[in-house]
């Protein structure tokens, strides 16, 4: 049974990080440039968004054949950030397996000052070696359980306390597919704040493949999450990501603390975002299929260029790698499925 | 020929997996000891009741023994190699390394071999290093491989706590070995642990950037293709589970590519489930090397010493 959630929400507050300049990467194909980053930073700290992340879509090393080369070495990117950035900390992500300690070690010499190590849910433990490393350098510390509903609750709170015990100060539940739908998030939500109890606390990084972003992340909230993502214009992976400037609406409508200028973002989102993206996010009938089916959002393009090669639709890739289990990270399976859908006619 | 004793250093996963492999299949290896450091092990004890002499005491047991082996396999740990390497090398025992502590100089049997000198003491690299460096070394003996980059998917239940608390080094590891062992200018490896039931079998996606005249239809390419499928064949010999799954895809260059172009070549390694069952090909890949490595060093030996009468 759920808790029942905390509906007069008087003492809730939540951290916002806006992960435009992250997870917004893979919609623009790992092309954003120094000055779409500092007008991006410049705006969202003015508004009052006190942690943002920089790195290529697939974390510090991303930069590859297999998930896009970056147009701007990521580290120039942070870099960038950094001197532009008045009161917002830094972040980058990694994902042990991709990324290094080396990398993390050049983040923070570049000036980073959190370290976001990400893992699927179920393998928390390849991440231990790189949280006790960010946490010597004096970073602060988050940890991802990517597609969080392949676990379940009880599964995700052990790997929760994997994470808090190797030195991660906020575990959030990732709903890397979109596929989490209200109760699924603070069920799990829930599931980790009674495991973590004082030690660390909880996060909540949402998508729009199901349209639920900013309902989840009130869920999440709700259920003890202090740490909430998301991108302005929802720039992201699959669907996108839940809307910044939605998340700051509607917290504040429902009397959620974020200490974030509401008209700031919507300036920002607007003003500044629009104008440089190359791709709205949309939910169509590929990014549907995402949440629908469990499916990393970062496939999506991949996906796509995969369709148009091979000619299967991109909905039908994606169902089969739904179908397979793959992972974060797995996008070299893109082709070998498309191939092998091609093969079957 | 005499066959050549062995002893394998470490009793879990791989070095279980190995000596069942050099009991099957190896033509000049015999294993006469396994050594632990866990009287408990369950490797051990297989090895008992196969009529191995085992001892939980660690190495310095094994070199007291009156009658040394010919061959090492170390099935330790980075750390414990480094330690045991001036020993072996001391005592004049061959030692092949399936720890990612490169003491020796990095080996894929089938690509570099023959090129070593000394090879008192080789490393197998890593399961995805075993798996990729020849298809890799394929295309490079065709056209210059700028950059080579590599994925490797294994199942979470084939990733023991070595590899895990590990990712940097063997990612690190496999990528130097596209370069050195490969031949790439550049190399880069990732690797990802794929929970999904039932366990998924290894796969290896390797991709090289290559002249855009090789990514167009034509000599250059089939070249390209003809040295992929000899590597295949030849891998095959002691991995007969590895195979592509597609063909070798290629891609026209870009400028997001430096004006490259790409080839795509998409493996799978089932495993010959000596030990751990056939999704653990990157268990499998690696001991299989290791024995293909020993067979050929055995023989090498012995063709060295000239009283050995031929055909003996």
């Amino acid at each position: 049974m759920t808790a029942t959630p905390d509906t007069t929400a008087q003492n809730l507050s939540v951290r916002l990080t806006d992960t435009t300049l992250r997870d917004g990467s893979h919609a623009m194909s790992h092309r954003f440039t120094e000055d779409h980053v500092r007008s991006i930073v410049r705006a969202l700290d003015d508004a009052k968004v006190r942690v943002i992340e920089v790195t290529h879509g697939d974390g510090l090393g991303g930069s590859s054949f297999n998930y896009g080369f970056s147009l701007t070495p990521e580290l120039d990117l942070v870099r960038a950030a950094v001197d532009e950035a008045r009161n917002a900390k830094i972040a980058v992500l990694m994902l042990p397996g991709l990324g290094t300690i080396h990398d993390l070690n050049q983040a923070h010499e570049a000036g980073a000052s959190v370290a976001r190590i990400a893992t699927h849910c179920t393998e928390a433990d390849v991440s231990i070696q790189h949280f006790q490393h960010a946490r010597k350098l004096g970073m602060e510390t988050v940890g991802f359980l990517m597609l969080s509903h392949r676990a379940t609750p009880e599964k995700l709170a052990e790997q929760a306390r994997i994470m808090a015990d190797a030195g991660c100060q906020c575990v959030y539940v990732v709903d890397s597919a979109g596929a989490l739908i209200l109760e699924d998030v603070s069920d799990r939500v829930s599931a980790l704040v009674a495991e973590l109890g004082t030690d660390a606390q909880v996060g909540f990084h949402g998508h729009q493949n199901l349209s639920f972003g900013v309902a989840n992340s009130v869920f999440a909230a709700r259920a003890g999450a202090k740490q909430i993502d998301g991108t302005l214009l929802a720039l992201g992976a699959g669907a996108g990501n839940s809307p910044t400037e939605v998340l700051a609406a509607a917290f504040e409508r429902l009397g959620i603390h974020t200490g974030v200028d509401v008209h700031g973002v919507m300036a920002a989102a607007d003003d500044i975002v629009k104008p440089i993206i190359t791709r709205m996010p949309i939910m169509d009938r590929a990014s549907i299929m995402q949440g629908y089916a469990g499916v990393y959002s970062s496939f999506l393009i991949h996906a796509e260029r995969a369709a148009e090669r091979y000619g299967v639709p991109a909905w039908q890739i994606l169902e089969e790698i739904g179908r397979a289990g793959y992972v974060g990270g797995q996008e070299d399976m893109i082709v070998d499925v498309a191939v092998q859908l091609a093969s079957a006619g | 020929m005499a066959k050549k004793t062995a002893a394998i250093v470490g009793s879990g996963n791989i070095g279980t997996d190995l000596m069942f492999k050099l009991m099957r299949r190896s033509k000049n290896i015999e294993v006469k000891y396994m050594i632990g450091v866990d009287p408990a092990s369950d490797g051990l004890a297989r090895a008992a009741r196969l009529g191995i002499t085992t001892s939980a005491e660690g190495v310095d047991w094994l070199l007291a023994q009156d009658e040394l082996p010919d061959f090492v396999f170390e099935c330790t740990s980075a750390k414990a190699h480094q330690v045991n390497a001036p020993k072996y090398k001391a005592a004049g025992i061959h030692a092949i390394d399936l720890t990612p502590a490169a003491v020796g100089p990095y080996l894929c049997p089938v690509v570099n071999l023959d090129t070593l000198e000394d090879v008192l003491n080789v490393n197998m690299i890593t399961c995805a290093g075993q798996a990729t460096t020849p298809v890799v070394a394929a295309v490079s003996s065709v056209v210059p491989v700028d950059y080579a980059e590599i994925v490797a998917s294994i199942a979470s239940k084939s990733a023991g706590p070595g590899t895990r608390a590990n990712v940097d080094e063997f990612t690190e590891t496999t990528a130097k070995a596209l370069e050195v062992v490969g031949g790439a200018k550049r190399g880069k490896a990732i690797i990802i642990i794929n929970p999904v039931e039932p366990p998924m079998i290894m796969r290896n996606t390797v991709y090289c950037a290559i002249p855009a005249a090789a990514a167009e239809p034509g000599e250059l390419q089939d070249r390209i293709r003809a040295a992929i499928d000899d590597a295949v064949v030849k891998i095959q010999d002691y991995v007969p589970g590895y195979s592509l799954r597609v063909e070798p895809q290629f891609d026209a260059a870009r400028e997001d590519w430096d004006g490259n172009g790409r080839v795509g070549i998409w493996i799978q390694v089932k495993g010959a489930a000596d030990y751990l069952p056939e999704y653990a090909g990157n268990l499998d890949i690696i001991t299989a090397a290791a024995t293909r490595t020993a067979d050929l060093l055995a023989e090498r030996m012995d063709a060295a010493l000239p009283a050995t009468p031929v055909g003996a």
